[in-house]
Parts: C-alpha cells; structure tokens; sequence
C-alpha cells in the first residue's frame, strides 16, 4: 500500500516582472497515514506554497511541475473537479489568521456545516447542525450548542482557530495541513492550539503536516522535519536526529536562533497544566 | 438592536432639527426683504407693512423660527380675520411667485422626479452593478479593459454634457426620440418611455459608471480575502464559493451607497430635471433659486435632507440584517 | 456634478488598501508613474491646462482677443447671432470660433476659465486638506471628548444634502464675490471624507511602538502628531487628494453651470456649458468646446488617481 501523501519533485513557478521565479524547487516528500511532518523555513522559504500545491489552491499566476499524489490518487493529473471533490473531504488545510480565515458575514456553524455538506450529498441541515456542534465540541469548545450560533467576531483568537480545525475535522480527513497555525495567536494559546493538534491527531488517526518559522513549535509534535530555504529542501529528517545532530549550516543556524529550546518546550508544557481551554472567549 | 434603532432615530431627528435650524437662519440673515419682492410694483410703504405682519416677518427671528417649526407639525394660519389663510401640517408656506402651497407643489412634481429616480436606479444597478461584476470575474480581458474604460469615461464626463450630447444626436440629427417630456404614463405608455428614455440613461449612466468601479474593486479586494480561500479549501463548488463568500461582503458597500444615491434622487435630480426641462422637483428648486423664492428653497432643502436622512436610517437598518458584526456588538 | 461625495467616500475611504504603511519613496512613486502611459497622458494634459492658467494674459494676446471683447462682425445679426462661418466661427481669427449671441472669443474665455477651474479646485483641495488632516489628526490622537464633537460633525456634514444645500446657501449669498465662497462651501462639505480616514489611521499609528517610544521619551503632543504621525499618513493624503480634485472641479462647474457659481462676465467651464443650452441645436461647437475641456480634466485627475492609488497600494504590498 502506497503512503498517504506523496510528493516528487515539486516544482512551483511563479511568473513576474522580472521572469519566471522558482518558489519551490524540486522537493520531494512522502507522509504515512497518520504520521506528522514538519515544514520549517523563513518567509518566502516557499513552505506556504508547498501546502497550497498540495491542496490544489495555488494562485493563477503560479504553475506546477512534478507529482503529488493523496493515497495512490495522482493530485497532479486529476482535473479541477476531482480535486475539488477530494479538498476539504480527504485533506483539510487551516490558516494562519483565523479571523480573516472566517467569513464574517455567517454563523460559525454554518461555516462548519458547509465545509460537510460540500462533501456528503443529501445530509439534511440538521444532521450537518449535529456533526458541526460534535466537531466543535471535539476541538472543546465549551457550550457548544449555543455557540454554533455566534458569529467570528464573538470569538477570541485561539478559539476562532478551534473553529477553522472543527471546520477540517468535521469530513475527518486523512491529512490535515495546519500552515503556520499559532503564529497569529498569544503563546498561551498558541501552546493550547498545539496540544489541540496532537490530541486530534491521536484520536481521529489523521496525518499532520505543520508549517511553520519556528523551530519550536514543529519540535512539539512532528515526526519528521524539512528544513527549507529558497524553495529548497536543505535538509530532511527525523526530527529527534535533526535537533541533535544538524547536518546543515542552514538548520544549525535556525537551531542557534531558538536558544534554550528544552526551556522553552519546559515552559510551554509548564502552561499547559493551567488549562483553560473551553473557558469562555 | 432596539438601543441601535432608538440611537439611530434620535440622530436622525437631532439633524433634522439642525438642518432646518441652519437652513432658516441662512435664509433669515441672507435674504433680501420677501414683503418688498411680494408686493410688486404698486406698492406702498403701508402695504409692505401689511405684508411683513401678516407673515410675521417683523418678529424676532426665534419666533418666526419656532413659528416655522410648529407650522411643520401642527400648521399655521397666515393673517388675521377675513384675510386669514390657514395652512395646514405640515406647512411650508406659500410661494411667493405663485401663491400656490409648497407642499402642493411638491405633489404635483413628485411623480416626476419619482419615475426618472426609480426608472434611472434600474437601469444603473444592472449596469453598474452585473457590469462590475462580471469585469473583475474576467479581470484583464477585452471584456474588463472596455467595461473600465466606459466606467472611468462615465464618472468623468459631467453629465449635463452628455445630456446635451445625446440630446444633439438622437433628438436634433437623428430625430430618433421626442425633446424629453414629461408625458404621464396612463396617457400614452409609448410616448412615456420615448420621453424618459434619454433622461434616464444620462442619469444611469453617471451612476453606472460609479457603481461598476465600485463593485470591481470590492469584488477583486474580496476574491483576495483569506476566507474566500478557506471557502475554497473546504472544496465548495466555485458557484457556492463565489455566491456565499465572495459576493455579499463585496455588494455590502454597494447597498449603502444605493440608498442613499436612490434617495437623493427623490430631491429631485437638479441637473438633469433642469438640462431636459423636465417638470420635477429639482427643476423647482432650480426655478425658486432663480426667481429667488425662498419658500419653495427651504421647502425642497428640508424635502431633500428628509429624504437622505431617511435613507440613511433605512440603509443603516438593512445594514444591520446583512452585516452581524453591527447586529451584535463584538464579543458575546 | 460628476462625482458624489458618498461615492469619492466609497471608492478610496473605504478601500482598506490604503494602510498604514511607511512612506513609500517619492522617487518610487514618481518612476512607476511616469512608466505608466495612462499616467503620463493624464499628468501632461493637467500640465497644459495649468498652463494655460497660469500664462492666460499671455495666451490671450498670442490669440489676439480677450475673454471680454465683443466682436459684432464674427456673428450675424439675421440669424439672431449665429457665428459666421462653420463650426461656429472657427477661423483664423477666432481660434475656438466665437460666442453666439456676443461675439466674444471662445479660445480667450476657455483659457480664462480654465483659470477659474484650476483656481477653485487647487483652494477648494488645500482648505479641505488642511481641514481634513487637522480634525482627523485632533480626533484620532485626542480621542475621548475631542474624537467625539468632531466625529458627530462629521457625521452631521456626511448626512447633509450637500448640493441641495450649497445651491441654497449660494442663491442667498451676495453674488459679488462667489470664487471664495465656492471653495468655503465645497471645503466645508467636504473635509469630513478625508478626515475620517486620517483619524482612524492615526488612531492605529497611536497605539505603535514608535508612537509611545516617542512619548515616553517625553516628546510633545504636537510634535509627535507632526514627526511621528504625518509622515505615515503621507500616501494616504496624497491618493485621497487626487482623487477628490475631479469632484472638486465637477462641483464647481456644476455650480456654475446651475448658475449659482461664478458670475458672469467671470468665464467659466461650467457656465459657458450652461450658455451654451439655448444654442446647442444650432451651434454645438458652443457646448461641445468647454465639454470636452472639462471632461478630460476631470477624466485625467481621476486616471492620475487611480494609477497613484494603484502604485501606492502595490508598495505596500511589497
């Protein structure tokens, strides 16, 4: 049986003013089911654009070259439709900025419920109700039932962000892409939002891969870790190996950059034992 | 919600009052003597006195003021005895050209202004509206650069130009259309829509163009909106990504602007009533600015500050029920 | 009048793109304007016409007539004072052709209304700049008791029926000296559109780093608003400005045209257009000269708007 995702020699171009920019350059990458990976990288390493090629959401000024393939289903050779049929159902994506990542004009319920209706033709708008307010209920947020109601702006960040991974959960995909998922957040909740992730990930059986700049948070929950700079993969590996045995100047130098990084996850998990999570927003 | 509503009520009524409050005092400390210009030329010192008591005009201004005022709420009577006139709420006095009630003037004139504003607002919300639209959906074809061209052409050129433009061509050369009048709908439909035909495109075509670049923009600048991709990444159909979140933050801005443009027009459009010698309201207050009827002036102003300010509380309302970021303060 | 206010308001003041951003480099801006051919284009006419202001004595007697002279053998008598000759009158003589009715020099009095236009609209844009950013920066920095007076006139002013009101105040003005009154009321119509966005960009900037770096280090009031606020509100005055000038311009021929602008003798753009209605269907050069002089004044300050709007906000984006 082939691995869930895989990736071979993603190429992604961009076209400009000045020429035709490489922003991810020939990387290569395979996620088991239900394994994690993490993609770490500075702005513009090209991490971001690696997860929307992945997703099929690239913007129309890019192209793509090499192979992505979802369980044995080549992603790349499919046409828009099919691929459509497989976002969102199979694979899910949440964003960096969970308030503009939600339409401000609709409940976060109904936000939900369309996520799950677009993938199961003929459920009524009760049972995708029900399914919104369990998912919602998974990512804990208290009160469910009366806050499938309310609107994002009622919502404090870290909980707006639950709601974007009750979004994706709710077709329970096999691969959830959290692309810089607690940047936007405070670093209580940002610790809160990554516990949120692995709970999730043991539960539900989905494989994760997280994007982000920080050293710190892949080191929390990734199995494995791609270093990238200027759309390329400088360095692949298990992370245990990466963070204590850095082969590439690159990665030593992102390493130097989080001092003290024990400390630090010693302070997060020091946070986490003061749990407010599903407290109100 | 209710607090939204009473806030918004009260407002609407303090401005009101502001309104009518300047407008009064511009005309009472600016305008030449009305009793000299009402009595004409066989005048005597003793008949202008006459005058000046009959309307009030030799009391203090917050008198005339207060007595203006509850002429708008409870009517007045003009005069004493025999000669008295009573002028029932609302009052707004008589012209001093005509004699004729101001508010009689405004019904007789209102159907008008109605037709060409509700006539115009059709044509430049599906114009302006489907035309910006549809650009920013093919943004960068032939389609887009023409459309954005007539928009950028259509805001710019004044539209009493293009009124007298078209009336050169299609009236005079072509002899196409009839000079623009106002022929009531029930007397002959056809001549109706020939005669309001071109005062309606000038009119639209201005708006058209305002609203066709209004709605490009929003609708581009909403496209690029990160929830539009998480609507994408959902996997919705385009068809639902493009009606549910793409569309309704980008008409919003559109709604409020249509309100208050739609009522506005309902004043009388000025320009165009004047340029096409249509018998409207805005035509009138164009006809009192020049025979200097005061009356007629102070009642289109607080006609038309009624109108925009009540399109403002309306549109304020419809805003409530799209946008629940007004509905319901932020945090619950 | 071309443009509404709520409509100049809805197409910059609430397109979010105009941020907060440090000041884009002038010369930048410059560069990728004078790359644009729309720009260029729309640059070189304001030029001409400025020009055409500034110089119109010179103009004039280049031309050979001033706005004022009546010349009775350019237009004949039987036909009620049609020019003589085609295209009303346009000859050798009468660059532009002639004035029905007058015989006055249509070239002289387009270059001497292009003076009233350009006048009014420069003073008409400096007072509502100056009112605009002085409220917005009080209203913003201040907040409180401040930020509230001004925001309800604001809200006051954006309520009013502008053009119905400055028609009105205008007719029950003297007529001796209409030029500044326009700008006073256009100003006093206008400053709230400019003001709202300055206030709410300078109520972010307040809360920035910068901001109370300044204030820490015991910096006054003012000369933080002026050292540390202004500078970062610079593009956003600038696109705004631009793209209320042709609203200006079209209010005031529009004025003018309504007949309570300008007073005649005085030409204006608005008012020869005005004119021009009871002579239009026998001599459309009449209406067709200031109506092509006046649109594409209009149309080249809203393209020079829009591409400094485009160049701005792409800087931002970078």
């Amino acid at each position: 049986m082939s691995a869930l995702l895989e990736v071979e020699d993603l190429t992604v171009t961009f076209r400009t003013a000045h020429g035709p920019v490489d922003v991810v350059d020939g990387l290569s990458f395979t996620l088991e089911r239900g394994a994690s990976l993490g993609i770490v990288g500075e702005s513009g390493s090209g991490k971001s654009m690696t997860s929307l090629a992945v997703m099929g959401l690239l913007p129309p000024t890019a192209s793509l070259r090499g192979r992505v393939s979802l369980d044995g289903a080549e992603l790349t050779a499919l046409p828009e439709s099919k691929v459509r049929r497989l976002r969102g159902d199979r694979m899910a994506m949440i964003f960096q900025d969970p308030l503009s990542s939600l339409n401000p004009y609709y409940s976060v319920g109904m936000q939900i419920e369309e996520a799950y209706r677009a993938h199961r033709a003929g459920v009524t708008r009760r049972q995708a109700r029900k399914v919104a307010v369990e998912a919602m209920e998974r990512v804990h947020i208290a009160d469910a039932a009366r806050r499938v109601d309310h609107y994002p702006h009622q919502f404090s960040g870290g909980m707006r962000q639950r709601v974007m991974i009750a979004m994706a959960l709710s077709t329970e995909p096999d691969l959830l892409i959290a692309d810089e998922p607690t940047t936007a957040l405070d670093v209580t909740v940002q610790a809160q939002i990554l516990d949120l992730l692995q709970e999730v990930r043991r539960e539900t059986g989905t494989a994760l891969v997280l994007i982000s700049h920080d050293l710190a948070v892949v080191s929390e929950i990734a199995e494995d870790v791609v270093v990238m700079r200027h759309g390329l993969a400088v360095e692949q590996a298990p992370a245990e190996r990466l963070f204590s045995d850095p082969r590439h100047p690159y990665t030593r130098a992102l390493l130097d950059a989080v001092p003290r990084i024990d400390d630090e996850i010693g302070e997060l998990r020091a946070i986490d034992s003061i749990d407010v999570v599903g407290g109100k927003a | 919600m209710v607090r939204f509503l009473v806030t918004r009520l009260a407002g609407m009524v303090g401005v009101l009052f502001l309104v009518v409050l300047f407008t009064y005092a511009i005309f009472f400390a600016l305008s030449p003597d009305p009793a000299v210009q009402i009595c004409g030329k066989n005048c005597t010192p003793e008949l202008i006195d006459q005058i000046r008591t009959n309307l009030g005009l030799d009391r203090p201004f917050y008198e005339q003021f207060l007595g203006f005022l509850s002429g708008l709420f409870v009517g007045t009577t003009y005069g004493t005895g025999a000669n008295a006139i009573d002028c029932a709420a609302p009052c707004l006095g008589y012209s001093f050209q005509t004699g004729q009630p101001v508010l009689e003037m405004f019904e007789q004139r209102f159907g008008v202004s109605a037709t060409l504003a509700v006539g115009a607002a059709v044509l430049w919300l599906f114009m302006g509206v489907a035309g910006g639209m549809l650009a920013a959906i093919k943004k960068g074809t032939w389609f887009d650069r023409a459309a954005t061209g007539a928009a950028l052409g259509g805001v710019s050129i004044p539209n009493y130009v293009l009124a007298l433009v078209l009336q050169y061509v299609l009236v005079v050369k072509l002899g196409w259309l009839p000079f623009p009048q106002a022929v009531p709908f029930g007397a002959d439909p056809g001549q109706w829509f020939l005669n309001f035909v071109m005062p309606w495109l000038v009119l639209a075509f201005t708006y058209a163009s305002m609203y066709q670049r209004l709605t490009r923009a929003n609708v581009l600048d909403t496209l690029d909106e990160n929830f539009v991709r998480t609507a994408r990444a959902k996997g919705l159909a385009p068809r639902l990504v493009w009606r549910r979140h793409a569309l309704r933050p980008a008409l919003t801005p559109v709604v409020t602007l249509f309100g208050m443009d739609f009522a506005g027009l309902l004043g009388g459009a000025i320009i165009i009533e004047t340029v096409f010698g249509l018998n409207g309201v805005g035509k009138m207050a164009s006809d009192s600015i020049t025979k200097n009827d005061q009356p007629v002036i102070m009642g289109v102003t607080l006609v038309a500050a009624f109108l925009v300010i009540v399109g403002n509380v309306i549109v304020d309302i419809v805003y409530t029920t799209i946008d629940p970021r007004v509905r319901i303060g932020a945090r619950a | 009048m071309t443009i509404s206010m709520t409509t100049l308001e809805a197409e910059t003041g609430g397109a979010p793109s105009v941020g907060v951003a440090p000041p884009a480099p002038r010369q930048g801006v410059w560069h990728h304007l004078l790359r644009n051919r729309g720009a260029v284009l729309a640059l070189s006419y304001i030029a001409l016409v400025a020009l055409l202001a500034v110089a119109a004595p010179l103009v004039v007697k280049l031309s050979g007539w001033g706005p004022y002279e009546f010349d009775q053998s350019a237009i004949d008598p039987n036909l009620g004072g049609l020019p003589i000759g085609p295209l009303g009158g346009i000859s050798a003589e009468h660059w532009f052709g002639v004035e029905p009715g007058t015989g006055r020099d249509l070239f002289a009095r387009i270059v001497y209304g292009a003076r009233t236009s350009m006048l009014i609209a420069i003073a008409a844009t400096t007072l509502t700049t100056l009112l605009g950013v002085l409220f917005g920066l009080l209203a913003g920095y201040h907040g409180g008791k401040v930020d509230q007076v001004v925001s309800r006139v604001m809200d006051f002013l954006m309520a009013f029926p502008a053009l119905i009101f400055m028609i009105a105040i205008l007719s029950a003005l003297p007529a001796s000296n209409r030029a500044p009154l326009l700008v006073l009321v256009i100003s006093v119509f206008g400053w709230p559109y400019l003001a709202r966005v300055v206030r709410g960009q300078t109520m972010t900037l307040t809360q920035r780093e910068f901001v109370e770096a300044a204030r820490a280090s015991g910096a006054s009031g003012w000369r933080i608003v002026l050292l540390e606020i202004l500078p970062n509100l610079r593009s956003t005055i600038i696109v705004m400005t631009t793209l209320a000038v042709p609203g200006y311009i079209g209010t005031e021929a529009g004025l003018s045209f309504l007949g309570v602008g300008v007073v005649p003798p005085t030409p204006s753009w608005g008012q020869m257009i005005a004119q021009s209605m009871s002579w239009y269907a026998v001599d459309p050069v009449y209406f067709l000269l200031p109506g092509t002089f006046l649109f594409l004044l209009v149309l080249s300050f809203t393209v020079l708007g829009d591409r400094l709007k485009d160049v701005v906000d792409a800087g931002e984006r970078r």
